[in-house]
């Protein structure tokens, strides 16, 4: 490029000097991110605990929030089973420059990482426990490969929010879209400047007595794509395909999955048992830890007996 | 006491019964909403009743707080603020619309707490309600504007790559016994319109132009400039066979036009003779072609000339050379010598040492040095690339 000012040199040593540092720097960056395999374990997020040779259970945390959703159920088994928790990429601690808006534009994606964790980890017999949408990104998994898990608990799963002919899933397309609305305004209050801080916990201590900010925060784009990923999903068709023997954990008023659909789900799938919480509300993991607990437990119990 | 002190005493005491804890809870400046843990509302204020329009006895007992919202405003209370709530024991600044009495929306916001007994127990969730129809009024024109900015942005991002794209012919054109091949790359991501051009066209019988530029700056103005040097170009060396006195028709054009661009140009004046091309070059302002030999020997062709656009009489002068089969005469910007690692410059050695190695078409030239320049600037080029290289086929080759 011919200088602006045909006086002006060509050579500019200290800008050059910073640009290049700030070249190296994009450079790093984008290095990382291209490495060809990154673990899944790594970019999930994971966290394992419990007895390396106990049987494995993996929870799995719906939308909204991450893996500290399970902090009052999962450690309860953590004497007897290898606990694995871990964020779906996008909540959480997961690696953000691994989302990828194709990969994740449906509930596939998702069902493929936990299926990538589960082999990376060399995981067999799982109990795979997930809570809302994470429900059905289980029955996902388990569809494609059935010998991989030895028992799915759902907590409050849905295959398809949306009415559809007789099926009755709660919610219109128009309530859906609302709640893209409600997503957008509140996250007006998601600072970029916040970004940062919340998203880049290197190590991501354990939860302890301060406030994890990362909790509920996400990516406003990621978080309407997951959004959509999850509403608009319908996975009524897998329901009859799925082997593996199935606790469907309702929560007695859950106004995201109703009873209704709690019962659907248990007697569509083929192998499903259905256990009703007295508990109020869509996460019954945080308001009633106890009964959940206690109706997992009952179920693996029973399930051994099997 | 004076009368002034008995008012502010009055006063005083009026207002301390105003306020009384009641008073204060009653109508206290937002709506005031207390709820068992799983939600059901067991108190509610007077501000409440007032901005909502319910009666006490429609919603205490009776009503679950995520039941006086929408559709999506429940299922964001359900995967983000309870959550929280349960999580942190606070939930601040969250964005909901209230269904009212008599159906309307009334928008808000909402700050929570969560209080527990002693042993830990969640016992009430006490939650202030602010209106905030105006400020959600003002940020939905914030969310337009957002959207509207990013449209407009992608829109401007497509722009640049089309107009990119209408000045820079993507491939020469066939010419029968000369072989001709071209590559540019803009500077940085590619979003803005670079300022360097090539263009390759026919005057008539074996009679064709090549011409490489470099209009400065970038951007919509320059783009302009670029696409005025181009068309003026191609017209002026319709009417002079002389690059030198096209390149003057350039400049004078350069010096009407109202942006103050200056502008470098290599322009050769291609006429086959046989199984050779006769070659007139000239040089405004721009790094000078070099000229490899079958045996690969390199020297720089043309003379240095003046940019175009500074000023009224520049000087430019032609040179003609003989290409013969196997010589490659090679043209670029200064994106090439200029290219940049700290404070080194890629420079003249580099560029020898690509051309020097044999080639048996013109294209292996531009594609090796852009791989190579673009390798010392780590893949990041700092300004846009163009190379043009001219190759004359050996006989019973084309």
């Amino acid at each position: 490029m011919p200088s602006n000012a045909p006086s002006k040199g060509a050579s500019h040593p200290g800008t050059a000097r910073a640009s290049d540092e700030g070249a190296a720097h994009r450079r790093g960056l984008t290095g990382r991110a291209s490495l060809p395999v990154m673990g899944a374990a790594s970019k999930l997020n994971a966290h394992a605990s419990g007895p390396v040779d106990g049987q494995p259970m993996v929870f799995a945390h719906g939308f909204g929030c991450d893996q500290h959703m399970w902090r009052f159920v999962a450690p309860r088994f953590a004497d007897r089973y290898r606990v694995v928790l871990f964020d779906h990429v996008g909540a959480g601690g997961s690696d953000l420059s691994a989302y990828d808006p194709g990969r994740y534009a449906g509930l596939d994606g998702y069902a493929e990482d936990v299926l990538e964790l589960c082999h990376e980890l060399d995981l067999s017999e799982v109990i795979f426990v997930g809570h809302s949408v994470s429900a059905m990104i289980g029955v996902l998994a388990a569809e494609r490969e059935p010998d991989l898990f030895a028992e799915l608990v759902l907590v409050g799963p849905s295959p398809c929010y949306i009415d559809q002919g007789d099926y009755t899933g709660g919610f219109s397309a128009e309530d859906i879209s609302e709640l893209l609305d409600s997503l957008e305004s509140n996250y007006l209050g998601w600072s970029s400047a916040m970004a940062p801080v919340i998203m880049g916990r290197p190590d991501h201590p354990e939860f302890g007595e301060e406030l994890t900010e990362s909790f509920c925060r996400m990516d406003p784009e990621i978080a309407r794509r997951f959004a959509r990923a999850t509403f608009l999903s319908d996975n009524r068709a897998d329901l009859p395909r799925v082997r593996t023997p199935a606790l469907v954990l309702q929560a007695a008023q859950d106004v995201i999955a109703p009873v209704a659909v709690g019962q659907y789900v248990a007697s569509t799938l083929p192998n499903a048992t259905l256990t009703l919480l007295d508990a109020v509300g869509h996460c019954p993991n945080l308001s009633a830890p106890e009964e959940t607990t206690a109706a997992i437990e009952r179920y693996l119990a029973d399930s051994r007996c099997r | 006491m004076s009368p002034d002190v008995d008012e502010a005493v009055d006063a005083f005491i009026g207002a301390l019964v105003d306020d009384d804890p009641q008073q204060l809870y009653e109508r206290a400046p937002c709506g005031y909403l207390s709820t068992t843990p799983d939600g059901t509302i067991v108190k509610v204020n007077q501000t409440f009743l007032l901005l909502t329009g319910y009666r006490k006895q429609d919603v205490i007992g009776r009503t679950r707080f995520d039941q006086l919202l929408t559709a999506g405003g429940r299922i964001y209370h359900e995967t983000h603020y309870a959550p929280m709530l349960r999580m942190q024991g606070v939930a601040r600044e969250i964005a909901f619309d209230l269904i009212c009495a008599g159906g309307g929306r009334l928008p808000v916001l909402v700050n929570s707490v969560l209080e527990r007994d002693l042993r830990g127990n969640a016992r009430v969730i006490r939650t202030a309600i602010f209106d905030a129809t105006q400020r959600r009024e003002y940020e939905r024109e914030l969310l337009r504007a957002k959207q509207r900015a990013e449209a407009s942005e992608a829109h401007a991002v497509s722009l640049a790559r089309t107009l990119q794209q209408t000045l820079i012919p993507p491939n020469p054109p066939e010419i029968p016994r000369l072989d001709v091949a071209a590559i540019y790359r803009p500077a940085g991501d590619g979003r803005e319109v670079g300022g360097d051009f090539y263009d390759v066209f026919q005057i008539g019988d074996d009679d064709w132009v090549v011409a490489i530029g470099d209009v400065c700056g970038k951007g919509a103005e320059a783009a302009v400039v670029t696409a005025l040097a181009r068309f003026t170009l191609r017209a002026a060396t319709v009417q002079h066979r002389e690059p030198a006195r096209a390149l003057r028709v350039l400049n004078e054009v350069l010096q009407r036009h109202d942006a103050t661009r200056f502008c470098t140009v290599a322009l050769v004046r291609l006429t086959r003779t046989d199984g050779s091309w006769r070659a007139v070059l000239c040089c405004a302002g721009h790094p000078l072609p070099l000229l490899r030999s079958a045996d690969g020997q390199i020297t720089e062709a043309g003379r240095p000339g003046a940019l175009l656009g500074v000023l009224a009489e520049p000087a430019l002068h032609d040179t003609e050379l003989t290409l013969a089969p196997g010589e490659v005469l090679l043209l670029f910007t200064d994106g090439v010598p200029e290219g940049r690692r700290g404070s080194q410059f890629y420079g003249e050695q580099r560029t020898l040492r690509v051309l020097g190695q044999p080639a048996v078409s013109a294209a292996a030239y531009p594609a090796a040095l852009l791989e190579d320049v673009l390798a010392f600037q780590a893949g990041y080029a700092r300004d846009d690339i163009a190379i043009v290289a001219v190759r004359v086929p050996e006989a019973g080759t084309r």
